[in-house]
């Protein structure tokens, strides 16, 4: 009788085991449902909006400019930043405001991204904390799932702050 | 009845692969990780004959789930230059510690909140903190804890600071002071 008893109880811990591991691995390299909250990302992210975030373009490396991704803080790796990606490795950035008079820029270092939330009036990202490392995002955000009346994909950046690389056809 | 029991069989398999690869992948995601050292970076501790005959480390996974480290430990991060790559590097510093840099571009500094300064060991053949400065803790990927191959240098890691490296003023001065008294 005992011995019936410790078998299920085994038995049940096997399928704990097994069940967690798959949602382990479901987390990390599929995706998972992130609930926002802040005023960064206003109008394309609202507070209490919810989300899903893919890992697969993360692991993948296929991150592109324009993308809104989470990504974990830079000083605080408990906490989480959703912000858009202004720039790659290698891309040129604008540092200065829109109301700045003279224009700086800088090239965003090599393994880092430029991220900036869609309310620049209200958001502290790369402006302020610099590049940050691209193996700290955690995933692409593709689409929002709640309020009902805003469910759909990601819109594009409303600020227009991404610089667009010309195409190499200088020469036709 | 070859037929019926080769059925089974692939049924077996397909239901033990489902359950290998995810509890697999948990693991090394999760507990631990082993890893071959490469590169003179941590010379003489790690690897110190160098191409010939590589290390390789146990990394526990599990010890650095709440990023919690400390001075002296090797740990594996994810290099920010590259995040395809991870890197084996000794912790000097950790958040709030004021330190002197070896050849950083400023002499001194704070390492900022969320931060670590990492130095390998084999001093101007290392690209560390004194080349792409602190590094942020979320990129940290484990925490190295025993050599397990070659045979004869099988070990446990002990946590240890160079002499001369270390901070000059520490945020958790207060800590020490009590345990040496």
């Amino acid at each position: 009788m005992f011995g019936r008893a410790l078998g299920k109880a085994l038995g049940l811990v096997g399928y704990t085991v097994q069940y967690g591991c798959i949602a382990h691995c479901a987390f990390e390299y599929i995706g998972e449902f992130v609930v926002c909250s802040g005023p960064s990302m206003k109008p394309t992210i609202i507070d209490n909006d919810v989300v899903f975030s893919e890992h697969l373009s993360r692991h993948l490396f296929r991150i592109e400019k324009g993308d809104i991704v989470i990504a974990k803080g830079l000083s605080d790796p408990r906490m989480n930043v959703c912000k858009r990606v202004i720039g790659l490795e290698g891309d040129k950035v604008c540092t200065s405001g829109p109301s700045d008079i003279f224009k700086t820029h800088t090239y965003v270092p090599l393994g880092h991204v430029w991220l900036e939330g869609d309310n620049l009036k209200n958001s502290s990202d790369s402006r302020s904390y610099g590049p940050v490392p691209y193996a700290l995002i955690r995933g692409r955000v593709c689409m929002k799932l709640w309020p009902p009346h805003s469910v759909g994909p990601m819109k594009e950046s409303p600020t227009g702050r991404i610089i667009k690389t010309k195409p190499h056809s200088d020469w036709d | 009845m070859a037929q019926r029991a080769g059925r089974l069989y692939l049924r077996a398999f397909v239901g033990g692969f489902f359950v290998a690869v995810p509890v697999t992948v948990t693991v090394l995601d999760r507990v631990a990780y082993v890893a071959r050292v490469e590169g003179t970076s941590m010379q003489p501790f790690l690897n110190p004959e160098g191409v010939s005959a590589c290390d390789v480390v146990l990394l526990n996974r599990w010890r650095v789930r709440n990023y919690e480290v400390q001075r002296g430990d090797i740990v594996s991060m994810v290099s920010p230059k590259n995040p395809q790559q991870k890197i084996i590097k000794r912790v000097i510093a950790l958040e709030g510690d004021f330190i002197r840099t070896l050849s950083y571009k400023n002499r001194y500094l704070r390492v900022p909140d969320g931060h670590l300064w990492i130095e390998g060991d084999h001093r101007g053949h290392s690209l560390d903190s004194n080349s792409f400065g602190p590094v942020s803790v979320g990129l940290l990927h484990g925490h190295a804890s025993h050599i397990i191959w070659p045979p004869n240098r099988w070990q446990r890691i002990e946590r240890s600071l160079p002499e001369d490296r270390g901070p000059l003023l520490s945020a958790h001065a207060a800590e020490e002071e009590e345990e040496e008294g």
